[in-house]
């Protein structure tokens, strides 16, 4: 696995490698790659000489920074009171009926991921979700499926 | 008849202000004289514990240290939150303002802004008007601002969680004292406050301690940062002076329907339709980091508390044994009630172990998950049962 060595190496050449760095390096990671593979994860303990452990504990503690396969794109669904109050379930299975998968599973082709987040912060104007770094808010059945679509199509 | 006490306030949103101007006006004066202009204010800390911001400021500089710290709280992630997303995105000038602010009083050079990971989208505007900030304000002091993103966890919004999370490691929390006014980020004296809170200071600055002082009651000085969601027809944020009663503040925001208001997010309490008129929104009431959820009569409290059950089994962290099995147990015991499987008088059983974990958790997410908890199986415990 030389890329992930690379970047690993890039990511702690421009963070540093101390222990305070391995957040960033870690999340640098996840930008890249979705995920952090068990290799990821030593190759960084090599790298900021901690031990896998100390890595793999961390990394484990966070939400966003997943530790198994994800899709090109991940796709959070706000499940707090508020987004559940403005019926998210409807939006969740509406997504599952249109990539045909399941909350937690990964597409066949990789482009996506469907998890579920808690409160991301838009209880104002939930239902409320989260693809990659962007927010999507006050969500129908029809704009979800919409902005789902767009995805697959154009991203 | 009644004075409404529902007073709207625009003070934090209120044009951008000549951040430069009030900073040299301020850095004019004595760290003793700022200090003090805080303390006067009343001004209280307000991500939701209340501590008073200008005593905070005040132990820091007085700490021993080669360096000291200022770090803005922006892992903003209780259930029904959301100004602090709207403050960095409409005012951002104003927070790393109050920041500056700070680390003069404390003699920091370097400050952070922790932003939680679900508010990744706003990092490329903020950086940017940070770059401004620091080319603005150059001449005037040597600090300098970094922002830290999270990666999803309730909890480090805790403060010694957050320190662990910009250490890089798991956010858990650290056992109190030393506080971090003592020993904070790298165990140097810190000062944590909220985003809202550093807003406020600054304005503090700016207009003043009285202007400030005016607003409020003896114990919640000021107005404060409402996040109001649920069921009402006009959810957003809102500037509100504190001390309202919750009385009117459902008649302004209720849909005419309203059964119960929980004050304070999934942390908070759940206050009923009949407590409403007693119920002061305020540190000698029932306070509140701003967030305001309504919910009518068509809601099964049963549905709200196990969402919130459901919300702390998951965000907390696994440390200490109270939280960690008792947030387990205490979701797990609703549910057989709820189904029959175990007779109503275990809520009362279920009430103990919600207050043990007040007491014996070591930080206040499981502090706090008896407020909830038993506020809503008080309140409405048929709605439990049946």
């Amino acid at each position: 696995m030389p890329e992930v060595q690379e970047l690993v190496k890039s990511l702690a050449d421009k963070y540093g490698r101390k222990r305070e760095n391995l957040l960033h390096i870690l999340q640098g990671i996840v930008k890249e790659e979705r995920y952090l593979s068990d290799v990821a994860l030593s190759e960084v303990a090599r790298e900021l000489d901690l031990s896998a452990a100390q890595v793999y504990g961390t990394a484990t503690f966070y939400t966003f920074l997943d530790t198994e396969p994800r899709g090109k794109y991940v796709i959070r669904v706000c499940r707090t009171i508020s987004c559940d109050m403005k019926g998210k379930n409807q939006i969740i299975q509406a997504i599952e009926d249109s990539l045909k998968i399941k909350l937690g599973e990964t597409t066949q082709n990789n482009k996506f991921t469907l998890l579920e987040t808690n409160c991301m912060g838009w209880c104002h104007e939930g239902p409320a979700m989260l693809i990659n770094d962007q927010a999507y808010t006050k969500l129908t059945v029809d704009k979800a499926i919409e902005i789902i679509t767009d995805y697959a199509k154009n991203k | 008849m009644t004075v409404n006490t529902l007073k709207r306030i625009d003070l934090i949103f209120h044009e951008d202000c000549e951040c430069r101007q009030v900073l040299e006006k301020t850095f004019s004066k004595s760290n003793d004289d700022i200090i003090n202009d805080v303390l006067e204010s009343g001004l209280k800390g307000r991500g939701g514990a209340g501590f008073p911001t200008g005593l905070k400021w005040k132990f820091t500089a007085e700490q021993p240290a080669d360096e000291r710290f200022v770090i803005c709280n922006a892992d903003e992630g209780e259930p029904g939150t959301f100004k602090d997303r709207e403050i960095l995105f409409k005012v951002p000038s104003k927070v790393f303002s109050g920041m500056a602010v700070c680390a003069k009083v404390i003699g920091a050079k370097k400050g952070y802004i922790y932003l939680r990971g679900e508010y990744r989208y706003l990092l490329p505007e903020l950086q940017k008007a940070l770059d401004t900030f620091h080319r603005d304000i150059k001449d005037l002091i040597d600090f300098e601002i970094f922002i830290q993103m999270g990666s999803g966890a309730y909890i480090c919004g805790e403060e010694s969680a957050l320190f662990e999370s910009m250490e890089g490691k798991r956010g858990e929390p650290r056992n109190k004292p030393p506080y971090p006014t003592v020993a904070g980020f790298k165990n140097k004296p810190t000062v944590i406050n909220n985003v809202e809170t550093l807003v406020y200071a600054f304005m503090i600055c700016k207009h003043g301690p009285l202007r400030f002082k005016e607003m409020g009651t003896s114990d919640s000085r000021g107005s404060k940062v409402f996040s109001v969601s649920g069921d009402t027809p006009i959810a957003g944020i809102y500037e509100l002076e504190l001390g309202m009663s919750l009385e009117h503040f459902v008649e302004e925001f209720g849909d005419g329907d309203t059964k119960a208001v929980q004050v304070g997010g999934a942390a908070g309490f759940c206050v009923p339709r009949k407590k409403f008129k007693e119920t002061i929104i305020g540190f000698e009431g029932v306070p509140t980091g701003g967030s305001m959820k309504v919910f009518n009569s068509s809601r099964s409290m049963y549905n709200v508390l196990h969402n919130y059950l459901e919300f702390f089994e998951e965000e907390s962290c696994g440390q200490c044994t109270p939280c960690r099995v008792g947030c387990q147990q205490l979701m797990k015991g609703v549910e057989a009630v709820k189904k029959g499987e175990k007779k109503a008088v275990y809520l009362e059983q279920l009430l103990k172990l919600s207050d043990t974990m007040k007491m014996a958790s070591k930080c206040g997410l499981g502090q706090s998950v008896a407020n909830s908890f038993s506020s809503i199986v008080n309140n409405f415990r048929e709605e439990m049962i049946y």
